[in-house]
Formats: structure tokens, C-alpha cells, sequence
């Protein structure tokens, strides 16, 4: 395939591009393989230079298209400017709604130009193989290729567990992806375990995700673990050697805990298509609780409908309580860290080793041992050690990031397996953030940023579903890590919290509904200006650092940065 | 005569946990209840002030005791169990008088002594000059003047003896538009935007009914649209719901006839009325003592409440009153009913939207000095100083308070204090403390001797300034009026008032704190080095040393990770025994 085939128009001149909260910039909009860009006309019209719009195509989530047939073309701003007295037989407006949940209006003269505009990006943006991706095509001059992408080996972080205890050790037993094609080729298991057991414990396991260890709280020698569900079936299947890797975990006498992520009856449902639970004759130490999570479509659905909302700027007061409580998004944020904390309160309190699935064990699962750890754990409440739960929990862990963050809350498209799970996790760890204020090292902004780029991303760090096909894909041999490029010390410093001081205890949240807050700064982004809190930060800043107030930044660079890619800071040969 | 009371082994309640509840010893003296945690390990008071005081319930019987239920007009809940009922019933009895007083002399604030000089109370009361502010907005000035046309109280018992009128609008016109208008509050001027002259004026209902008039009341607005020469019309404001003002013209009252009056352009806001308040809070409070409610349970209250309805209502009316002044520079005269509840809400936020000088410490005294307390809202009605008409209360200042909390959350830079300031604020205006807000307007206050026999609260606040301010703050010309986001997401729930005392709800570490703190290490270290070059001169006001039984409410927090019991996230019947001893 070849991307000018999809291209039906490259460029357009007089092109009116409008955001909300924005002046409208007009000028020539052009279509090139990845990026949508639109360079305003130098000296004309009443913009003094040129504000450019540097979109990246993947980002586009639904085109909508308007075309008006007949009339006169008039640029809607003729206060100042010189009318425009082309006479154009027709003119259109496109509509591009992003993944980052951003709206963007063109006014394109001419009809046909629209549609072709239009069926364009639509095409460019539906492009569903991997290796076609922006990621494979990037190539800014500051960064090496190989940079960020080994920052946190799995072997590191098991030399951590290994000074404190011989019990777990590190198995290669997934080196070709046959026992598992969701885990990555090392995980660490029990040491009493050997790889001919992990092997026949994949079997009864769904997708092979037999139990791993996900964390090892060092405090009292507990350990989390996650897997998927056991394939118990309607016969009551046993596997000797599931009931053993468990087994081993715990000491005589010692209990466990199995938090599942679905509701009891949901996983005695499983048990008609095969899936199931961990019966207690058969695993007599392990004391299951189930705490219902939602995701899959309902999830998705929550999201849309929460977008929906917080876009509909009609509403009244009423509606807009009962609206944001009918999509809800925020049960959803407190069922998560409901669970997480329990997880996390099984560990530390309870001083019991936990066991974490739903069905798959690919979602829900690593939402609430991924926040757990946020919880427990301070370091990963850093930034670089932020990002390596992030490779160890989700990534490599095996989120299918491609499948799931497919299409974002505003696409038309009939859903397939979109879920916004990853968005939950930055969501709950924003109310953390919120309630322990100087716990997190890194910045709300951290958060906004690692969502753009879930979705769409001119870096490979999300790309692909699981490691096999990153492998298979080369996406660290021949993209760029998100990584590298966050930590370079000129960018690092956006995404560090100026309060923050390290706090060496458990940050337990608070779960009460007043305690939980809408994540205005995600869902209103694009919707209400932030001048005022963005001035407050910058206050902050100032405080906690004591030093003098740093240069202020026009508001007109602010904007523009925040229409275009952040991809384009640092795009060469432009 | 009072002696003080004690009983042990009370038991408090916390509502939100099942941790293990407190005990300790319960004591009511003269003017406080106070509870001493005997169980924890650093030694915990809780003070509760009798005017504080809302409801005082005997709950049935249980266990452990008998439960008394103790809801505060602050939003505090306190639930104790008591071992012995005839303890219970006495405690029950005297909390019931003592938080009722009958007669105003009985108030906290007759008996208050924070053993200061004759000279600074009186300087205490002059701290706040309405004159002078008013001499800020360039008034007297050709169009306005200040008249003491009210000293005898004749034109209206329940304004200030100096009120500020157009220049054109002589005696006998303000004589003959106090006739029309509900208690004779005419329109005076509350505040001139002094950029284009265009003025905020407030005023109650007329007495129109279905066809009267008065031409001195036309008059009167004459000269306030003209005291504005820049506009050829003037907005007139009823912030009622239209069918509440059209319901009062049968009962003589009513709204203004737009034919009657030259130029003017009739509008109605549509704010509820005292008793939908009423009903509205109770309901909000309701929810907020839910016992571990859902998120759904949680908006869905939220929303029945209607509370933030309210709230944006009132939002929205002072947004079209800064508008109106500021964009189309009209001047605007408001009126309600009787002018005191929601026209002073509105016309002090509006004020608040316009004029910087009224987001400092003392801009924001004078504020409420001005538009509340001079202009004759009823605070000891509103707030149930005494015991009297339930119907009466209602939490108007509340709603006030609470929009500019809704402010500072959008403009976290443009306020000099911080949400304490109007906390401390809140629980002074029930707490009798402080003389400001005891009766009902100006003429009742000197009746009662305030400004001899009480003290004002400002210079108490203006004592704790360091830890009330704002440190976001940036200064007075960073931002000049405000124009607030009015859409319904703007609005939320202000757990910090109505579960302010549910601190395992509150974010655990406090940036306000950690920032106040390093902003005072620096100014001690400025001061360290100014004071070697000049000896500074001590303020009279700052000489004031605080009463010691000063209330705390904020007690000791032990330390966060012990905060959350065990059990907390288990919930819904799923609890889990224990792991290995």
C-alpha cells in the first residue's frame, strides 16, 4: 500500500481551521502521510506570522463532513481582513474529532476539495497496520534509536526481590512465546517451580497467563501475583500443577488471598465457556473475594457517554449531575481503587500474599496490581520508576494497547475490542495524586501526555498488544521509545511535581464519593480555558522552588503548542 | 451561675469508619461543650461552641449506651454514646437551653473577654469605614452623595443612617419612594464602577400590586439612569422566579411596570427563595452523611438537592449584574422581596466580579460590612442566633460564602486569603462571638449596644492573616474583574464546608500548609534582615492577645497511614477474617 493512494487532495488553500476558545487561523492545509498541517498565510490576513497546525493523522478519532452547495465563500472574520470575493460554488466543513479528545473545525472552500480532504483523512486514519505507523517513520535528529527502550530489565527489578529473598527466581520458560504469547519471554516465578510445571500450569490457565509474581512487598515478604482465570470448565477441572505454583506460596498453615475482578456468579458463568474459578477443595489456603470491575464495552460505552456530557455545553445543572452519574465514569474510578486498596490492604495489613485475575487477565487485572503498587510502593511513585511499572504491568505485561485504544469516545465506528482501561489506571492515579499532593514526583501533565500518546503516538512505546508482537513488528529495533524522549532533561522537567518530597509510607486514599473528583484537567482540556490554573501552577512552581518567577509564557505560544503534536518540537525537515 | 458539667466514659462515633471509637470525657461549661478523647495517644479535644449548636437528638437506645446526635450549624457532626441515661438526659436537656438562648444578652459575645483595652476594642470597631470606601469609588462625586437623610431611622428602620443617593433625587423624592417600597428600603447605591459611571443600586419590591405608581420611585430611577449619562437605559433586576414576584402583586407588592418607568429594562433571575434554601441544604446535608454511599447514591442526592441548582443560580445573577455594569455599561438596580437575602448576594458578588479591592482581607470586610451587615441582612433570623421562627432561618450568607469558594477554585491566584478566611467568616457569623452579626440591622445592633459592650470580629482575623492567606496570591492588579465559567462542570461540591469536619475525606497532605509554611520561613528571614536596619513599630490592633479558650478545631491528625482501619475497603458483607496470627 502506498499512502498517495489514499491521498486524494494534498493541499488546499484558504483553509479556516476553529477550535474552541481559539481565534480561527486560515490558511493552507496540506495532507502528507502521517500529519495533518495547516500553515497560516505569512503577512496576510490580520496574523502576523505563521501558527501551524501539526496534527498527527492517528490522533483523528471520527470525520464529520457539512458541504454547502451554492453561495458565495466568505471567510467569517472580514473585520479586518480583506473580503474574499472568490466565488466558489460550494464550500465544506469538516469536523475532526481527536483521541485526545480535542475538536477541530476546517472550513475548506470548494466541495469537492472537502469531501476528498475528508475521505482522506478518513482513510489515512483507519490504517490499521502496525508497521505503516508514524512510530516506524519517525526520526528526530535529538534522539538515538535505541535509547529508552531497555531502561528497566526485568532482571533489575528481580535483583531488587533476590537481595531480600531466595523464594522467587527468574524463568525464561516463555523465551519463544509458546507457553504464553501474551507474557514477555522472562517472568519470575516461584524458585520452587520448575519450568516443566509452569509449562503444564499455562494449560489450565486461559491464553497460558499462568500465576507471576507482579510485586513483592518487601515489608513483610508478601507477594502479589496476577494470571487469568483457571479453565476449570462445567466438568470442575483440577491441575495439579496450577494447585502446586499456588501452593508454593504460601507456607503450612498461611492464607491467601484471590481477589477476582468479576462478580461471583460472572465467574460461575465462566465456567459454561470453560473458564472458571479456583474452587476451595482445591485450593484449600486461598480465600477468593470478588469485586466486580467493569470493562469491555461497558466501559468504552461509560467513556463515550461521559465525553459526551462534558461536551454538551447546553445542559442545565440537573442534567448535568444525572448525566455524569448515568455514565458512570467515576464508579468506575471508585470501584478501582476500591479494589486496588483492598489488594493493596491484603498485603500490608493482612500480611497475606494476593492473587489478581479477571477472565483474560490482560485488563482489570493489571489495573488494580498496577495501581496497588502506586499504592504501596514509593517507588514506583517516582518518575522513572512510574514508567517502569508502566513497561512491567502494562506493557510487557501484555495490555493489548492496540486493540483497546484502537478508537477513542468520539468514533463512529462499530466497537471491536475498545476499552479504556489504561485511561482508568491514569485517572485513579490522578485522585492519588490529588489526595497525596507531594507523594507523586511526576505532574499531572505526565499523565495527559502518557494518555495522547496510548492513543496515538509518534513514539512505539504502545504499540502492538503484547512483546511477541513487538518482537515480530521490531518496534524497538526501528521506532523511537516515548521514554527517551520524556527524559531528556529539557523536556523531563514539564512532568515533575515542584512538591514533591519523598514519602515512605503506604498512601492510603480515601474511597468516599466526596472524596473523588471528576478529572477536569482530561475531560474539560479542550473545552475550558485553563489560563487561570495554569497560572497557579506556575505559582506553585515559583513557591516550591524559591527561586524567581520563571519567564512567563504568552499565552499565544501556549495555545499553539497545545493545537499541534507535540511530536512537532522536535520533527526535522519540516 | 452556670456550673460546669461532666460526664465519663463517652463514646464518640466516627461516622465514616468502623474504627474503634473514642472515649473520654464530656464537658459542658458556660459557653462550650468539650470532649477529651481519653483512648488516643496523644491527648484529643474537641470543642464544640453551644451557639453552634442546630439540632441536639436521643437516639434509641443501643449496646454500648445511649446515643445523643449532635448536628452544628457548621457542618459538624458529632455522635456520642453516653453510659447511663439519666447522664444522657441531663446532658440532653442543658444543651437544648444553652443553645437556644431566648434573650440576646444571653449571647457569647456580652460575656466574651479577650482581655483587651477599652481603646482597642473601639479601635477594633473603627477598623472597617464604609465612608471610606465609598470616598474609593470617587463618591460624594456630581452624581451621588452621601445623605444622612435616614439618621432618625424615619425613611427605613432597617438601613444604616447614611445611605448613598443620586444628587437629583432630593427629600421629598426619597421620602415618597420609601412609601412605595416594601419596609421602605429604596434604591441606594451600592456600588459605582467608576470607569464608566455605571452604578449597582438595590432596593426591595415595590408596592405596585396590579396598578400603582409613584412618582417619586420613578423619579428616584430617573435619577439613577441619569446619575450614568453614558447609557441611555438602565436595567432593573428582580432576582425572584417570575411567578413568585407576580404572585406578591396580588398581595400589593410586586415588580416594576416597564411603561411606568422611562427607559429601564425589566429582567427576572429566578433565584429560589429562603425556605427552597432551606429545604435545599437539608437535603445536601442528608447526602453528605450518607453512610458509605455509592457514587451513584452520592450525584444522585447531590442533584435532588438542588444545591449547586442554587448555587449557579446566584453565580449567574451577579455574572449578569458585572456584565451589565462592565459590557454595556447600564447601570442596574436589584431588588427581591425585601431586598436583604438574595440582592445582597448578588450585589456583593457582582461587586466581588468587579473590583479587586474586595479579594483583599479588608476589601472583602468591608464587603460584608457593606452589603450584609449594614444593608440589613437578618443574621440573627437567618442564622437562629435565638430561639425563634425555624421558618426564618435560612443559609443565604452560606450561599455567599460558598460562591466565592466557587470563584477561588476557578481564580486560584486572585484572592489575598485562602478558603480558611471564609471558613473562619462562616463560623463566626453563628458563633455570637463577635458583636458583627448579632440582631438584624443597623438600629437593632445600637439598641443592644453592640459597639460598647462587644468586640468586632475583623481585627481578630486580620490577627491570624499569616495563616489565611492566600499564597497563590498575586497581588492586586493581576487580575481586574473576573468573568467566572458558569457552566454546570464549573460547580462543585465543596466537601471542605459540608464535610469539613470528615477528615479522612480531605486530601491527606495539604499544599496550602506545606506552602504557607515555606512562606513564612522566608519572611521571617526577610524580616531577620530588615529589623537590622530598622526597628519596626508595633500596631496597635496587633497587641491583641487571644482568648484562650479559643475553639480548636482542628486537632491533632495522627499521622495518614493511620487514618484508614482495617476493614475499610472490604465493605459490602465481603469482609475478610484474618490472615495468620
Amino acid at each position: 500500500m502506498e499512502f498517495s493512494e489514499l491521498i486524494k487532495t494534498a493541499t488546499v488553500e484558504s483553509v479556516l481551521l476553529s477550535c474552541v476558545g481559539l481565534p480561527a487561523v486560515k490558511g493552507t492545509l496540506c495532507i502528507t502521510s502521517h500529519h495533518l498541517l495547516l500553515s497560516s498565510c505569512p503577512g496576510g490576513d490580520s496574523q502576523p506570522g505563521t501558527l501551524e497546525l501539526w496534527l498527527l493523522i492517528r490522533n483523528v478519532d471520527a470525520v464529520e463532513k457539512r458541504v454547502q452547495n451554492l453561495g458565495w465563500y466568505q471567510p467569517p472574520r472580514t473585520n479586518d481582513s480583506p473580503r474574499d470575493t472568490r466565488i466558489a460554488g460550494s464550500s465544506g466543513t469538516i469536523t475532526l474529532r481527536c483521541k485526545d479528545l480535542k475538536v477541530l473545525q476546517l472550513e475548506i472552500p470548494g466541495m469537492e476539495e472537502c469531501l476528498n480532504i475528508a475521505s482522506s483523512i478518513e482513510a489515512l486514519s483507519s490504517v490499521d497496520s502496525v508497521m505503516m505507523m508514524y512510530p516506524f517513520f519517525y526520526r528526530p535528529q535529538s534522539l538515538k534509536l535505541e535509547e529508552g527502550w531497555h531502561l528497566f530489565p526485568l532482571e533489575q527489578y528481580f535483583q531488587r526481590i533476590a537481595s531480600q529473598t531466595s523464594q522467587w527466581r527468574l524463568s525464561d520458560v516463555n523465551r519463544d512465546f509458546t507457553t504464553c504469547p501474551t507474557y514477555p519471554p522472562t517472568v519470575i516465578v516461584p524458585a520452587a517451580v520448575d519450568d516443566d510445571t509452569l509449562q503444564k500450569a499455562a494449560r489450565f490457565r486461559q491464553g497460558g497467563r499462568f500465576p507471576v509474581l507482579s510485586y513483592y512487598h518487601c515489608k513483610n515478604g508478601t507477594a502479589m501475583l496476577r494470571s487469568s482465570q483457571p479453565l476449570t470448565g462445567p466438568n470442575r477441572k483440577r491441575c495439579r500443577e496450577d494447585e502446586m505454583l499456588l501452593g508454593t506460596i504460601l507456607d503450612e498453615g498461611e492464607r491467601g488471598f484471590i481477589i477476582d475482578t468479576r462478580s461471583a456468579q460472572a465467574a460461575k458463568q465462566a465456567r459454561m465457556m470453560g473458564g472458571g474459578t479456583e474452587p476451595k477443595s482445591s485450593y484449600p489456603q486461598w480465600r477468593r473475594l470478588h469485586r466486580p470491575l467493569e470493562r469491555g464495552r461497558p466501559l468504552q460505552e461509560s467513556f463515550i457517554k461521559l465525553v459526551e456530557a462534558c461536551n454538551d455545553t447546553s445542559i442545565n445543572m440537573d442534567r448535568w449531575l444525572s448525566r455524569l452519574e448515568s455514565c458512570r465514569w467515576l464508579s468506575h474510578v471508585k470501584a478501582a481503587l476500591s479494589t486496588a486498596c483492598l489488594a493493596a490492604q491484603c498485603l500490608d495489613r493482612e500480611e497475606a500474599s494476593v492473587l489478581v485475575h479477571g477472565a483474560e487477565g490482560t485488563d482489570t487485572t493489571l489495573l488494580v496490581t498496577a495501581l496497588a503498587q502506586v499504592i504501596l510502593d514509593p517507588s514506583c511513585r517516582t518518575l522513572a520508576g512510574f514508567q517502569g511499572l508502566l513497561e512491567r504491568e502494562w506493557i510487557e505485561a501484555g495490555h493489548p494497547f492496540h486493540l483497546r485504544c484502537a478508537r477513542s469516545a468520539y468514533s463512529h465506528a462499530r466497537l471491536k475490542q475498545e476499552a479504556p482501561l489504561f485511561l482508568l489506571f491514569l485517572d485513579c492515579v490522578w485522585q492519588l495524586s490529588r489526595q497525596f499532593p507531594f507523594s507523586l514526583e511526576f505532574s499531572e501533565h505526565l499523565l495527559l501526555t502518557l494518555f495522547d500518546n496510548a492513543y496515538a503516538s509518534a513514539y512505539g512505546t504502545f504499540l502492538c498488544n503484547n512483546e511477541k508482537e513487538r518482537c515480530l513488528c521490531k518496534v524497538r529495533e526501528s521506532t523511537h521509545a516515548l521514554w527517551a524522549w520524556l527524559n531528556q532533561p529539557g523536556e523531563k522537567k514539564k512532568y515533575l511535581n515542584p512538591l514533591y518530597s519523598h514519602n515512605a509510607l503506604v498512601i492510603w486514599p480515601s474511597v468516599e464519593p466526596q472524596s473523588i473528583q471528576l478529572w477536569q484537567g482530561l475531560f474539560f482540556r479542550w473545552i475550558r480555558s485553563s489560563q487561570y490554573l495554569d497560572e497557579a501552577w506556575a505559582e506553585v512552581q515559583r513557591l516550591a522552588e524559591g527561586g524567581d518567577p520563571p519567564v512567563k509564557e504568552s499565552v499565544e505560544s501556549r495555545l499553539s503548542r497545545s493545537l499541534s503534536d507535540p511530536a512537532a518540537q522536535t520533527e526535522n525537515g519540516r | 451561675p452556670h456550673h460546669v458539667r461532666c460526664v465519663e466514659n463517652v463514646k464518640l462515633l466516627d461516622r465514616y469508619t468502623n474504627r474503634k471509637a473514642a472515649n473520654g470525657t464530656l464537658y459542658l461549661t458556660a459557653t462550650h461543650l468539650i470532649y477529651v478523647d481519653a483512648s488516643a495517644e496523644v491527648r484529643k479535644e474537641i470543642w464544640i461552641l453551644h451557639h453552634h449548636i442546630a439540632t441536639v437528638e436521643k437516639l434509641p437506645l443501643t449496646t454500648a449506651g445511649y446515643p445523643l446526635l449532635i448536628h452544628c450549624k457548621n457542618f459538624h457532626v458529632a455522635h456520642f454514646v453516653i453510659g447511663q441515661e439519666r447522664d444522657c438526659h441531663e446532658v440532653y436537656t442543658s444543651l437544648l437551653k444553652l443553645s437556644q438562648p431566648v434573650k440576646s444578652e444571653e449571647l457569647y459575645a456580652f460575656s466574651y473577654n479577650p482581655k483587651m483595652s477599652k481603646e482597642n476594642r473601639e479601635i477594633g470597631w473603627k477598623l472597617i469605614d464604609l465612608k471610606v470606601d465609598y470616598q474609593r469609588m470617587g463618591i460624594p462625586n456630581d452624581y451621588w452623595e452621601i445623605t444622612d437623610v435616614n439618621k432618625d431611622y424615619e425613611v427605613c428602620n432597617t438601613y444604616p443612617p447614611e445611605i448613598v443617593v443620586p444628587r437629583a433625587a432630593n427629600k421629598a423624592v426619597v421620602i415618597g419612594s420609601s412609601r412605595f417600597r416594601s419596609r421602605g428600603r429604596i434604591p441606594v447605591l451600592s456600588y459605582l464602577y467608576k470607569e464608566n459611571n455605571a452604578a449597582i443600586c438595590r432596593c426591595s419590591q415595590p408596592l405596585s400590586g396590579f396598578s400603582a405608581r409613584c412618582l417619586e420611585d420613578e423619579q428616584m430611577l430617573q435619577a439613577i439612569r441619569e446619575a450614568n449619562p453614558g447609557s441611555p437605559f438602565m436595567y432593573v433586576v428582580d432576582t425572584r422566579p417570575k411567578l413568585n414576584a407576580m404572585a406578591n402583586r396580588a398581595a400589593g407588592k410586586g415588580y416594576e411596570n416597564e411603561d411606568n418607568y422611562d427607559n429601564i429594562r425589566f429582567k427576572f433571575i429566578g433565584i429560589e427563595n429562603i425556605h427552597v434554601m432551606r429545604n435545599s441544604l437539608q437535603k445536601l446535608l442528608e447526602v453528605c452523611e450518607m453512610k458509605s454511599p455509592s457514587m451513584s447514591d452520592f450525584l444522585t442526592g447531590l442533584e435532588n438537592s438542588g444545591w449547586l441548582r442554587h448555587i449557579k443560580a446566584v453565580m449567574d445573577a451577579g455574572v449578569f449584574l458585572a456584565k451589565a455594569v462592565k459590557d454595556e455599561k447600564a447601570s442596574v438596580l436589584v431588588h427581591c422581596s425585601d431586598g436583604w437575602d438574595r440582592t445582597a448576594q448578588v450585589c456583593s458578588l457582582a461587586s466581588l466580579l468587579l473590583d479587586p479591592f474586595y479579594r483583599t482581607f479588608k476589601g472583602f470586610m468591608v464587603l460584608i460590612e457593606k452589603e450584609w451587615i449594614a444593608m440589613g441582612h437578618k443574621f440573627s433570623h437567618r442564622c437562629g442566633h435565638l430561639d425563634g421562627d425555624p421558618k426564618e432561618v435560612s443559609p443565604v450568607f452560606t450561599q455567599f460564602i460558598e460562591c466565592v469558594w466557587q470563584l477561588m477554585q476557578q481564580f486560584p491566584c486572585a484572592f489575598e486569603f485562602n478558603e480558611r478566611f471564609l471558613l473562619e467568616i462562616h463560623d463566626h457569623v453563628y458563633s455570637c462571638q463577635f458583636g458583627n452579626f448579632l440582631g438584624t440591622c443597623h438600629k437593632e445592633r445600637e439598641d443592644l449596644k453592640i459597639f460598647e459592650k462587644t468586640h468586632s470580629l475583623w481585627p481578630f482575623l486580620l490577627q491570624k492573616k499569616q495563616e489565611l492567606r492566600n499564597p497563590l496570591y498575586r497581588g492586586f492588579t493581576a487580575y481586574k474583574e473576573l468573568q467566572p465559567n458558569t457552566l454546570p462542570f464549573s460547580f462543585q461540591f465543596w466537601c471542605g464546608m459540608y464535610n469539613r469536619f470528615d477528615k479522612g475525606m480531605h486530601p491527606k497532605q495539604c499544599v496550602l500548609d506545606h506552602l504557607l509554611s515555606s512562606m513564612s520561613q522566608k519572611m521571617k528571614l526577610e524580616d531577620n534582615a530588615s529589623e537590622l536596619e530598622n526597628v519596626k513599630q508595633p500596631s496597635s490592633c496587633c497587641a491583641v492577645v487571644l482568648a484562650a479558650a479559643e475553639p480548636c478545631w482542628h486537632s491533632t491528625v495522627p499521622q495518614h497511614s493511620r487514618l484508614i482501619p482495617r476493614g475499610q475497603y472490604a465493605g459490602g458483607g465481603q469482609g475478610f477474617g484474618r490472615g495468620r496470627s
